[in-house]
């Protein structure tokens, strides 16, 4: 069973088609990278796998739920994160945990109960209290990712989760999401970080709206006999006709 | 270096705090024209602030900073013709045109856009087909090359780019990175931020900056050839098992996944790469290497802030 599929999954806007009729599966726990080009469309693919943009034509389903006909169901089903906004700055950590799990229909008991656990797990006990502002870039990026899945989500997304973090801060955040993988959650990441493209376990390269390229990175290596990611992706996109 | 030579920009212990956060602690350093140096560090490591004081748009608490022998307090007005300077954000108006916004700024600093043509038509003609865009529709890549464009309209001899590329995929990250190698040659003093550890080995010169202070100057190369350990390459699978495994291995100081394979720093003397690989053969790793490599940045500035 796929948590997340596409069948010509496409939208345009007036005349410009920014997703092109594109076909992928992912499986349940599997971390999937979602890398292309600026403007190849892959911010457009997502806010529809997300349930915030309706596709023009074609399928999508995410945790079950068509993205099209119960937006509002895959919506429930799923956490979101980017680099961009996450938290509420101007509220506590606990705080935010709070709202987020309300959001989702949480119970109190069951966020309080799960608010400690996520302290414990991130080793924040001693900033509970402190405000988002006030925290290190690498710490929110943390708490950010275990908010996003703080409702048990099936299916998380998480969009340039790492930009702008120091490395050995990225590291830690990939051990988080191999963590939340080996619980089954399936993760789908975009990053322009081509290493970080390795750790994932298949990766998609999207070109002009279009899947140009979709395998394991080691596959994509081999077929393309390139050394590392970084020329994968080179190669696949100037392939372009 | 004759006795009366001034360095194109140079500062001396500056320092900033916003509130009780030190941004900047005592930072000095000199660059030349026709060099690229680089500041190198996650956010809040004090690049925007260094910058922001060197292009004259922000004081410092104290130190002193010059660009071509000019006070960046003092003199902010001369320096400001001289100096071409990128912000983080993009900061172009997005209702403007590409050309309406090249024209803009050429306006503002009393020049014609056509006398900057030798300077940036290698860039301008990437953009052109799109000149009548709106700015705010165009990809991140062509934008950052739009503010480029914008930043050397008065044909400055000094360039400041905050994380010029941030967000940016890895074609236009290069595509961007050729640019400032052409800007080198036209001998311009080039002062990067980027917190892309691979981008450290474009520059001339860099800064490894951490909270504030600068870890280390030197060439990329020496900042190479001076770490201190011995490093192996570890791969096998399953990879994420393998990397808590290594944390456990007593012969192994410390050990970090780079893409396809883990880095791995190891007391020297005490284990051999052959030794090592067949450790993890009788563990029951699969596809088992081992072998010793050439440290990158990136490992340099784990182990600087470890």
């Amino acid at each position: 069973m796929h948590a997340i599929f596409t069948e010509n999954l496409t939208k345009r806007f007036g005349s410009f088609t920014a997703v092109d009729s594109i076909t992928f599966g992912v499986e349940r726990g599997e971390i999937f990278g979602f890398l292309g080009a600026n403007g190849a469309g892959k911010t457009t693919a997502m806010r529809m796998l997300c349930g915030l943009s309706r596709p023009t034509s074609g399928k999508g389903v995410v945790a079950g739920y068509d993205v099209a006909r119960e937006p509002e169901r895959v919506k429930r089903s799923i956490g979101y994160m980017s680099q961009k906004f996450s938290l509420y700055e101007d509220l506590k950590v606990w705080e935010n945990i709070r709202l987020f799990g309300g959001i989702y229909g949480m119970g109190n008991k069951l966020i309080a109960s799960k608010t400690e656990q996520t302290l414990a797990h991130l080793g924040f006990e001693a900033e509970r209290n402190t405000l988002v502002k006030a925290l290190p870039l690498g710490w929110k990026q943390k708490l950010a990712f275990s908010v996003a899945i703080f409702h048990e989500p099936e299916v998380v997304f998480l969009d340039e989760p790492t930009g702008g973090v120091d490395p050995a801060t990225r590291r830690m955040f990939w051990e988080m999401i191999y963590q939340a993988a080996e619980r089954g959650v399936t993760v789908f990441v975009t990053t322009h970080y081509m290493d970080e493209a390795e750790y994932c376990d298949r990766i998609s390269i999207m070109v002009d709206g279009r899947i140009a390229a979709l395998d394991a990175p080691k596959n994509l290596r081999r077929s393309l006999n390139a050394p590392n990611m970084d020329a994968v992706f080179q190669r696949v996109v100037e392939r372009r006709p | 270096m004759s006795p009366q030579h001034t360095p194109t920009i140079s500062s001396q212990g500056l320092c900033k705090r916003y509130g009780k956060v030190e941004a900047l602690r005592s930072a000095s350093l000199e660059v030349e024209r026709g060099e690229i140096f680089g500041l190198i560090g996650p956010d809040g490591a004090g690049k925007s602030t260094l910058l922001r004081i060197l292009a004259t748009l922000l004081r410092a608490d104290s130190g002193q900073a010059a660009v071509e022998g000019l006070d960046v307090v003092r003199d902010f007005r001369a320096i400001r013709s001289r100096l071409g300077y990128m912000p983080g954000r993009f900061s172009l108006y997005q209702d403007l045109s590409v050309e309406e916004n090249l024209n803009f700024f050429a306006a503002i600093f009393s020049v014609a856009v056509r006398e900057s043509y030798p300077l940036i038509w290698d860039i301008y003609r990437r953009l052109e087909p799109f000149r009548r865009r709106r700015a705010g529709k165009l990809s991140g890549g062509m934008k950052q090359k739009l503010a480029l464009c914008c930043a050397l309209i008065h044909k400055p001899s000094v360039l400041l780019l905050d994380e010029p590329t941030t967000g940016v995929d890895p074609i236009s990250r290069k595509e961007f990175w050729e640019i400032l190698a052409q800007l080198r040659r036209q001998n311009m003093a080039i002062v990067v931020a980027t917190p892309y550890m691979d981008e450290a080995l474009r520059c001339d010169r860099i800064a490894l900056m951490k909270e504030g202070a600068f870890l280390k100057i030197e060439t990329p190369k020496n900042i190479i050839s001076r770490f201190p350990q011995t490093l192996w390459s570890v791969q096998g699978d399953p990879m994420y098992r393998l990397l808590t495994d290594l944390r456990r291995h007593e012969d192994i100081i410390s050990a970090y996944a780079f893409g396809d394979a883990h880095h791995v720093a190891v007391r020297s003397g005490r284990i051999s790469t052959l030794q090592l690989a067949e450790n993890l053969k009788t563990l029951r790793y699969a596809n088992v290497e081992v072998k010793e490599i050439q440290p990158t940045i990136e490992d340099c500035y784990i182990m600087v802030n470890g």
